[in-house]
């Protein structure tokens, strides 16, 4: 039995060069810091996609996407369907969660400068995977075809048809046609378990290989010290894993104490329900477009505050091209200035979203 | 191209350029002497309000819209130089017309179908000989003056279309209007006639239709008493009247035992329990044998009518007290984030159910009232298992995470464990 298993195992070493995967993972370490615990939200944010890709298939055996159904076959799915209750709302659960942990780990990367020098194009890839997990909350909020995901939808596909020139394009190519439909949801719906799953696999893909030959960044400031390392495999995998349990335990928490609300079925007849609000992601996007004036200097205020949020995710692509310099303490400063305003603006401008 | 050809072009392209202008300016000049009026010039400037104010009313007037002048009603010739030669009677000259022939005086146009076709081809053209169906009509034709005319309520030179929301007979108006002679207790006096109606009418279930829901199809005086052949209905056609809107419940009625013993006792049929003018707003009270119910006016106790009214107001209540209980379970569930959107739906089903009761009252039968009291106590006492299944899915759940974190809990203990087992081992080197 024991030289069978050898064999099986050389058998497959020698087909998939196992032992060279196993030695690299072996050598793979983890830096050991007052900054450590930032290195799990990277983790955290890639478990919880696990969980919706999973949680995702599972609804999308009962899910079925018209404006027709949609609606019937979720109330099915959380009424009818054994433990759909529970799946339906760890899927909502987790994807709340899973950009909460994407945005800590954006910040911590930004602020421990993890983007510096070899690790630009890792930063780059992450940027895009956040643009890909947005869409996916995008999307994926439409797809119940209740009453505030009809209004969510028809403001933020108005907000995106307001930009100049390609504006309207893009909003009857997002709606499928002038208004938010059966086509729109078709679409949406296209766009969260085929284009967006496609294209985040191969960023992700991207994003953990770079991570994988570059290593866990030191933070500048930590670098001329003697900083300790852990094997990643077993003891911060592990550490890892006590994490992914216990947030198996918040979801199941979430998922049985408040269970995501599925609304009234949508009615394009309706008038839109009082005070709508869009998920607290796009909160201080859209609290920043209500401050705005109608007008500023001459220009359509709404319309101007729009190309300035467009403005500012081009500008972080270009981050780690524009801070490069590890030494340069004034640009350290300027930087950290910069994230600190960002931090506290969404944080801010999200709370006084809520409470007006 | 030769110069014929050339020559030819150039007018064609010249009188194509002028020839529209031409025709404008010639429309332009037409149409400002069509409006051009001595009688407006004339009235305007003069500075006895009573003679003045007509000219500036008709600024607004619908005739005028139409292109009609002072003169298609007056008569005269407005183009004329002086007053006297306007108001010539040899050029048909009419002045101000009494009351008694106001109505031929606007029948002239609009009861001539064919001219009316010209302006307005969906009004009617009956207004004045129904005018003369109505007690206001009766009573001019007898000679009393002091009744209203086609200008009491439409105003007169500043008419306006009854769909103008400032028209006196817009439906938001029409009480305003004829309150202001029927709101009169001195004009009243004299024909023997209350005037508290629009009072009571504002204090109405129908008012508040109208005034407070802006429902312009709620009625107002002219909807029960018609407008140009206004007139009290008798006792034998109010039901007629209300069953105009309220066909079913007039159905039910005509069918019911009460309908041989009002007609017996003389009694009007809706307005003996309803009232007139101030109709309330129906509520349950109304039915049943407890003390302000409308049925012990009538019935004693021990009779057959009394103890139907007592039966159809229980089981109201029983439905009543059955869907307030389904409602409460299952906003319980709901708003401990259950799923009972379709419970809550189906509910509805109960609530048709007491809404026909409500109607079904009307035909005095206790069995027809069963008849669907029965299905909506089905449907609400579904609703409310419903609301149970749904709590008690809830505590199923409360229990299954407590006990799933127990094992979460555990199995993260055990991972730390082994963890601290590795570490205890293999110390993390310096």
């Amino acid at each position: 039995m024991k030289n069978m298993r050898v064999t099986t195992k050389d058998w497959l070493d020698e087909r998939l060069s196992i032992s060279a995967l196993n030695d690299l993972v072996r050598k793979k370490e983890v830096p050991l810091h007052r900054y450590s615990i930032w290195y799990y939200f990277g983790g955290m944010t890639l478990f919880l996609f696990v969980v919706q890709v999973v949680t995702g298939i599972l609804l999308l055996l009962y899910y079925r996407p018209s404006s027709e159904n949609a609606f019937e076959s979720v109330q099915f799915i959380v009424t009818e369907v054994q433990f759909g209750w529970l799946i339906r709302s760890i899927h909502s659960w987790s994807a709340n969660l899973m950009i909460a942990t994407l945005f800590i780990h954006l910040f911590s990367v930004f602020f421990l400068r993890a983007y510096y020098r070899p690790r630009e194009m890792t930063w780059v890839s992450g940027v895009v995977l956040l643009f890909i997990v947005i869409c996916f909350g995008f999307s994926g909020y439409l797809l119940p075809w209740n009453q505030l995901a009809f209004f969510a939808t028809k403001v933020g596909t108005e907000i995106a048809g307001v930009v100049p020139v390609i504006g309207r394009p893009v909003l009857r190519f997002l709606r499928g046609g002038d208004e938010v439909t059966g086509a729109t949801l078709t679409r949406f719906f296209g766009f969260h378990v085929a284009v967006l799953p496609a294209t985040a696999t191969v960023f992700l893909a991207i994003h953990v290989l770079l991570v994988q030959l570059h290593g866990m960044s030191v933070p500048p400031s930590l670098e001329k010290q003697n900083v300790r390392k852990m094997k990643f495999v077993p003891n911060f995998l592990l550490r890892d894993l006590i994490g992914w349990i216990l947030a198996i335990g918040v979801l199941a928490a979430l998922a049985a104490i408040f269970p995501w609300e599925l609304g009234e079925k949508a009615d394009p007849f309706a008038p839109a329900p009082a005070g709508i609000k869009p998920e607290w992601y796009f909160l201080f996007m859209f609290q920043t477009l209500k401050f705005l004036p109608a007008k500023i200097l001459g220009m359509d205020g709404e319309v101007l505050g729009i190309m300035a949020f467009n403005l500012v995710a081009l500008l972080l692509f270009i981050v780690p091209f524009v801070d490069r310099e590890p030494g340069n303490r004034k640009r350290r400063l300027i930087f950290n200035v910069i994230g600190v305003v960002a931090l506290l603006y969404i944080v801010v401008m999200t709370i006084v979203g809520y409470v007006t | 191209m030769d110069r014929g050809e050339h020559n030819s072009r150039r007018l064609h392209d010249f009188l194509r350029t002028v020839l529209p202008v031409v025709a404008v300016l010639t429309l332009f000049t037409l149409s400002s002497a069509q409006k051009k009026s001595s009688c407006i010039d004339c009235h305007s400037r003069l500075e006895d309000p009573r003679l003045s104010a007509p000219a500036k009313l008709f600024e607004n007037d619908v005739h005028r819209g139409r292109g009609l002048s002072c003169n298609d009603c007056h008569g005269g010739d407005p183009n004329a130089p002086t007053s006297e030669a306007a108001k010539d009677p040899r050029k048909g000259y009419l002045g101000k017309p009494r009351a008694l022939d106001i109505p031929a005086y606007c029948g002239k146009c609009h009861s001539d179908a064919n001219l009316m076709k010209r302006f307005n081809p969906s009004l009617r053209v009956d207004q004045e000989s129904e005018y003369y169906t109505s007690v206001h009509g009766k009573l001019l034709k007898a000679g009393e003056q002091k009744v209203a005319t086609c200008i009491s309520c439409h105003t007169v030179h500043g008419i306006r279309a009854v769909s103008d929301p400032l028209s006196s007979v817009y439906p938001l108006n029409v009480a305003d209007t004829c309150a202001k002679c029927h709101g009169k207790s001195d004009y009243m006096q004299a024909f023997k006639i209350p005037s508290d109606q629009v009072v009571k009418f504002k204090t109405s279930v129908h008012a508040k239709a109208l005034y407070e829901k802006q429902d312009l199809s709620a009625p107002t005086c002219n909807d029960c008493h018609g407008n140009h052949g206004a007139a009290p209905p008798g006792i034998a056609s109010v039901a007629n009247v209300c069953g105009q809107c309220h066909a079913r419940q007039a159905d039910l009625f005509q069918t019911s035992p009460h309908k041989a013993a009002f007609d017996q006792q003389g009694l009007a049929e809706c307005v003996t329990c309803h009232s007139n003018h101030d109709i309330a707003t129906p509520t349950d009270q109304m039915i049943g044998t407890q003390q302000g119910a409308l049925c012990v006016n009538c019935h004693q106790s021990g009779d057959k009518g009394f103890a139907a009214a007592g039966h159809m107001r229980s089981r109201i209540d029983q439905l009543i007290a059955s869907i307030d209980k389904s409602n409460e379970i299952l906003s319980v569930a709901a708003r401990k984030g259950m799923e009972v959107s379709k419970p809550k739906f189906e509910l509805k089903g109960a609530k048709d159910a007491l809404t026909h009761a409500r109607v079904l009252i009307h035909s005095s039968s206790t069995a027809e009232v069963d008849k669907v009291v029965e299905p909506g106590l089905a449907v609400a006492t579904k609703g409310y298992q419903a609301g149970l299944d749904a709590l008690s899915e809830l505590s199923f759940r409360r229990k299954g995470l407590a006990v799933s974190l127990v094992f979460i809990v555990f199995l993260a203990l055990l991972v730390y464990l082994k963890v601290r087992q590795i570490e205890s081992r293999q110390p993390i080197a310096k």
